[in-house]
């Protein structure tokens, strides 16, 4: 198939590809880190991921609004608020939803999955409700579109920049609350023994609504990221969960470097695959082989060594 | 402990009750297309039943029991497919004499995996065979690695979600998203008619009936024991010597094939088979149906699973565009105030007053487990 | 009130009638008044079906809830409306159109339930419904079985007629053929890149697209790729378009993938007015979601577009804006599901009877002038003669009709040549 080329085209062309492998790589941390928070700190599967995400998206499309209504002249930078909101209002839910609803349940952690799951039906519908069943066009300013040349035939793509920048300071910001800070050290003590932890003082009530709402608030924040590449609708956010689940699982629960290394993974395997096959097959082949590495190695590729 | 009779007495009377009311009460009170619903409901209960074993027993939660599901549907579907697309039917294809969909995907022969599906004693072993298999492999990589609890329930989800994108691919074997539709004739025999409509509901409630006996039987044998023990504490049953990973796998292929047949009981009742069966949504609606009932009460599968889908359909007719907050809320509750369900209402308030009625204490309260500390 | 008359071929009596009818303020008299002469109900409905002296029962059966709840809204909207309207002329054979709406929830087996329950329980009259190739598939029998009568408003991939259907949307060579001739003829179109959505409506019109590029235009096929229904990343493929070079990508992407591969398409810096793209999936309802800035440039070959210029249309978006706020958009599908109710209630005026196969029998030849596309009429194969047309895509996310076929193009679902 690369007969037909000339070798500068062929050089431009994997520089490209490999770009938009390291763009999915990006969206694929991005839907995962919030959800592999929650999953590897507090063992909770929280099923409605998705939505909170596509709330994000909401309240994106909702601050662009506001600002072409009322701040025309500010609009270039409202993603930067955007982004802001929507992990308030996801974090903010999510922080709700662990007073109303999880904290109840963590002693059964299978049954934080059929709760969230009737959560995620439940705010699908809200949102449709409230929203519209159709999906929502959010604008995004001028210079997020497009792409820029670095050579004559090697561009890259602006909001692809954007996704990776964020993900990795998000990932950073993530790495460093959990490694570096005080907090970060409870959280830990927490999930490696909650007993001993609430007995030196540790508020585990309090550690646990604030994973969980950082957890919903990541997963806002990568909503609202995704209104460049994806859409906002009432269901966008089953869009993701499969790939998302996908991601922690082949990981290993309980890690996030499994996560980021998972992420790598998936992402490039598909995104080469796609480039070499057609669309359908490389994802069909990218799953067969997770699954295929899954029964080899079931726990995932990293694991957290925990004596039970 | 000993005893040797398979059911006790309070339970005998549950499967009687249970008997009458879908042998009896409901086609006498309900006209043929509700009857017909209420079949198609009850090839639910085939999965709620599994799940209660593999689930509520076992501690082993899986959310992939729409791939038996739709395994067995499948292979049931296929065949009848099969009959439906005679030469004579199909002339008009470029093709005649295979499926229409693989006509219309230029395939020009039939695929060799399609061909044990033209007998129908074949089709009946494969409908158990393949979904018990398919459960074994899962199982036997899972269990014997010890993975377990949440972390299962995943990685069956993720199976689901890319059988699905598997069929979904392959529409030119499978039928792709449009499933395989338009089922005709078993053997023969008209399978659309109204009065075969009633002799497959009654098929269809005296298999259910048949499981929920061997789900009574797992129960009361020793295996059923185990199960208890190893869900309760894993460990100590490893190192009294047991296999765990035996009995677990054994479980989960167990709830496989009851799976399985619920599938192969839908494909006939309905007529067809679709892909969104084998999915990640219906299998978690049917774990739902089992927390309804009661994890651990066998009976209560069925009536979770008639009470879960009554509510859906008359749901979604009075209130179309309301109706997935009733099921969202009914998901909350159930966990957060019932965790065990129905069966576990019946036991804290009714089964004491009739006690006193009665003036007797009911021999064994289903599972045994007390409020509040259901299954891991 | 005063419009009411502008809908639907009436009768010169009848016209008048209205006409005189329109001052009278009470609109609940006006059926009684007006149609005291209404056919004896055991006359016209020999089956058993739901209609009394004074009403006539159809269901609509689409998807309010689940996924495909983002197209199917259209279609239940565009449906309300026509039967509000035929209600405000009079109604059909005398008798207002009552509905039932049922939810299909994005589920097949759903779909099949539900249609069941309406031919079943509610016996009703006809049923206007259905959205993907996958829940008419599941539709279909029940309806045949139980004898219905189906009228289906999506484009489609073909290969079926029935009895009991009407498709008042295109058949694949309906809404393909004259858009690739176009493109070939007036943008030079050689060598196409197909795209589409895993599943057979777009896998049928790519055989018959590959077909027709290969056999009648001289052009060739440089890459045909079909992507998982939902998929969101499209870097890798818009690489792989940028490496081939192709004139024209040809497109049939459908859901929430179109939005993520139109985004991730301009992002790539693939400017639309210069790279040709020609697209059969993408109405202004999918506008609505992409962003018209997103797309603006891409061409669409469609029979109906929002912004058509005929008296029809005005009133038809006017009437449909009215009822349903001014922000909403009016795709293709939407506009075939405003056909359905019409052409039904012209159906049985005909064939003077609710009976389904005295209709569908009377089908054949039923004409309706007043369409928003302009005049549309049944085959005697169930499906409608329509124009194709090429709409390029505004920035404010209309259409600008730049090509419209001269004729009426005939329905042919089984077309020789392109199997």
């Amino acid at each position: 198939m690369f007969s037909d080329y000339s070798l500068a085209e062929l050089g431009s062309i994997f520089v490209m590809q490999g770009f938009a492998g390291l763009i999915l790589f990006s969206v694929f941390v991005l839907m995962a880190l919030g959800l592999a928070i929650i999953f590897g700190q507090m063992g909770v599967i929280n099923m409605a991921h998705g939505e909170f995400m596509i709330l994000g998206a909401y309240v994106t499309y909702f601050t662009s609004q506001f600002f072409l209504n009322y701040l025309p002249s500010l609009f270039g930078g409202y993603f930067f608020v955007a982004m802001g909101l929507a992990f308030l209002a996801s974090g903010a839910l999510g922080m709700f939803i662990e007073w109303a609803m999880i904290r109840h349940l963590y002693k059964r952690p299978l049954d934080t999955l059929l709760a969230t799951w009737g959560l995620s039906l439940i705010l699908q519908q809200l949102y449709r409700s409230f929203f519209g069943p159709r999906e929502v066009g959010v604008e995004l300013p001028e210079w997020m579109m497009g792409s820029i040349a670095l050579t004559d035939s090697v561009e890259v793509q602006i909001n692809g920049l954007f996704v990776m920048g964020l993900t990795t300071v998000i990932t950073i910001v993530v790495a460093l609350l959990m490694y570096r800070s005080r907090w970060g050290k409870q959280v830990r003590a927490v999930v490696q023994n909650r007993i001993m932890a609430g007995a030196v003082g540790i508020n585990t009530e309090k550690v646990d609504r604030y994973t969980f709402a950082l957890g919903c608030g990541i997963a806002g924040v990568a909503g609202s990221a995704f209104t460049m590449i994806g859409s906002t609708g009432p269901t966008s956010g089953q869009l993701y969960i499969v790939d998302t689940f996908l991601v922690v699982v082949f990981g290993g629960a309980a890690s996030l470097l499994g996560t980021i290394a998972s992420a790598f993974t998936i992402s490039q395997a598909q995104s080469t695959m796609e480039f070499f096959l057609s669309g359908s097959m490389a994802k069909v082949l990218t799953l067969l082989g997770v699954v295929g590495i899954l029964m080899l190695r079931p726990q995932g590729l990293f694991t957290l060594k925990v004596r039970r | 402990m000993k005893s040797t009779a398979f059911l006790s007495r309070s339970e005998w009377i549950g499967v009687a009750i249970v008997a009458a009311l879908i042998l009896v009460v409901l086609p006498l009170s309900v006209d043929g297309f509700r009857l017909n619903l209420v079949g198609k409901y009850l090839t639910y209960a085939f999965v709620a039943l599994g799940l209660v074993m593999c689930w509520g027993y076992g501690g082993i939660l899986s959310l992939g029991q729409g791939i038996f599901f739709g395994l067995g549907g499948y292979c049931m579907a296929m065949f009848l497919k099969l009959e439906a697309s005679s030469v004579e039917n199909t002339k008009i294809q470029s093709t005649p004499g295979i499926p229409d969909f693989m006509d219309w995907n230029q395939i020009t022969a039939l695929p060799w995996f399609w061909e044990p599906f033209r007998s129908l004693p074949m089709t009946i072993i494969l409908v158990i065979a393949v979904p018990v298999f398919f459960a074994f492999i899962i199982g036997f990589a899972m269990f014997t690695r010890r993975v377990g609890g949440t972390y299962f329930a995943i990685i069956t989800q993720a199976i689901a979600a890319i059988l699905t994108i598997l069929i979904v691919g392959q529409q030119g074997y499978t039928g792709g998203i449009n499933g395989i539709t338009d089922l005709r004739t078993l053997n023969g025999w008209d399978i659309r008619t109204d009065d075969a409509k009633y002799i497959l509901y009654f098929v269809n409630a005296g298999l259910l009936l048949g499981c929920v006996l061997i789900a009574y039987f797992v129960k009361h044998s020793k295996l059923g024991r185990i199960l208890v023990a190893m869900r309760e504490k894993e460990d100590r049953v490893r190192f009294s010597g047991y296999s765990v990973a035996g009995f677990k796998i054994f479980v989960f292929c167990l709830a496989a094939g009851f799976s399985a047949i619920g599938g192969a009981m839908f494909a006939l009742q309905v007529g067809f088979m679709s892909p969104s069966f084998v999915g990640i949504v219906p299998s978690i609606e049917m774990v739902i149906y089992t927390a309804v009932g009661g994890r651990l009460s066998i009976l209560g599968a069925i009536y979770g699973t008639l009470l879960v889908n009554w509510a859906k359909t008359s749901f979604s007719e009075s209130f179309p565009e309301l109706w997935l907050l009733g099921l969202g809320g009914l998901f909350i509750a159930v966990v957060l105030a019932f965790p065990n369900g129905l069966a576990g209402l019946y036991q804290s308030y009714v089964e004491p007053r009739l006690g006193k009625l009665t003036g007797k204490k009911s021999d064994e309260t289903n599972g045994a487990l007390p409020q509040g500390s259901p299954a891991e | 009130m005063s419009d009411d008359n502008k809908f639907g071929p009436e009768s010169q009596l009848r016209r008048k009638l209205l006409m005189g009818m329109a001052a009278i303020p009470a609109a609940a008299l006006m059926p009684k008044v007006a149609f005291a002469q209404a056919p004896a109900t055991s006359a016209i409905n020999t089956t058993g079906l739901a209609v009394t002296d004074t009403e006539v029962t159809v269901g609509i059966l689409h998807s309010v809830t689940g996924t495909m709840a983002i197209s199917e809204t259209g279609s239940v909207q565009a449906e309300k409306l026509a039967i509000e309207q035929i209600n405000a002329a009079g109604g059909v054979l005398g008798r207002k159109i009552k509905f039932i709406q049922e939810d299909g929830a994005s589920d097949w087996p759903t779909f099949a339930e539900k249609a069941k329950k309406l031919l079943v329980q509610d016996k009703v009259a006809a049923i206007m419904g259905c959205w993907t190739s996958a829940s008419r598939k599941a539709v279909l029998p029940v309806i045949e079985q139980y004898n219905g009568m189906l009228y289906y408003p999506t484009f489609y991939e073909g290969l079926e007629q029935s009895k009991n259907v009407i498709y008042t949307g295109q058949e694949a060579t309906q809404q393909i053929l004259a858009g690739l001739d176009w493109v070939n003829k007036t943008k030079g179109g050689k060598s196409f890149y197909l795209i589409g959505s895993d599943y057979i409506w777009p896998r049928t019109s790519m055989k018959i697209a590959r077909k027709h590029i290969e056999a009648h235009l001289g052009g060739s096929v440089a890459g045909e790729e079909y992507f998982p229904l939902g998929h969101t990343q499209f870097n890798s493929v818009i690489n792989k378009i940028k490496l081939k070079k192709p004139d024209v990508i040809y497109c049939a992407v459908v859901g929430g993938s179109n939005v993520a591969f139109y985004k991730q398409l301009k992002a790539a810096g693939i400017d639309l007015s210069k790279q040709t793209l020609l697209t059969i999936s993408v109405t202004e309802d999918e506008i609505d979601g992409i962003g018209g800035e997103n797309i603006t440039g891409a061409y669409a070959c469609m029979k109906y577009f929002q912004s058509l210029d005929n008296p029809n249309n005005k009133e038809f978006v006017t009437e449909f804006k009215k009822m349903w706020g001014e922000k909403t958009v009016i795709g293709d599908v939407t506009q075939a599901a405003y056909l359905g109710p019409w052409l039904w209630k012209m159906t049985v005026e005909k064939a003077g009877s609710f009976d389904v196969d005295k209709i569908a029998e009377a089908s054949t030849d039923i004409e309706f002038t007043k369409a928003p596309e302009g005049y549309v009429k049944i085959h005697k194969n169930h499906h409608l003669w329509s124009k194709a047309r090429v709409g390029q895509v505004q920035p404010d996310g209309q259409f600008k009709v730049v090509y419209e076929t001269a004729d009426l193009i005939e329905p042919n679902p089984f077309p020789a040549g392109y199997q």
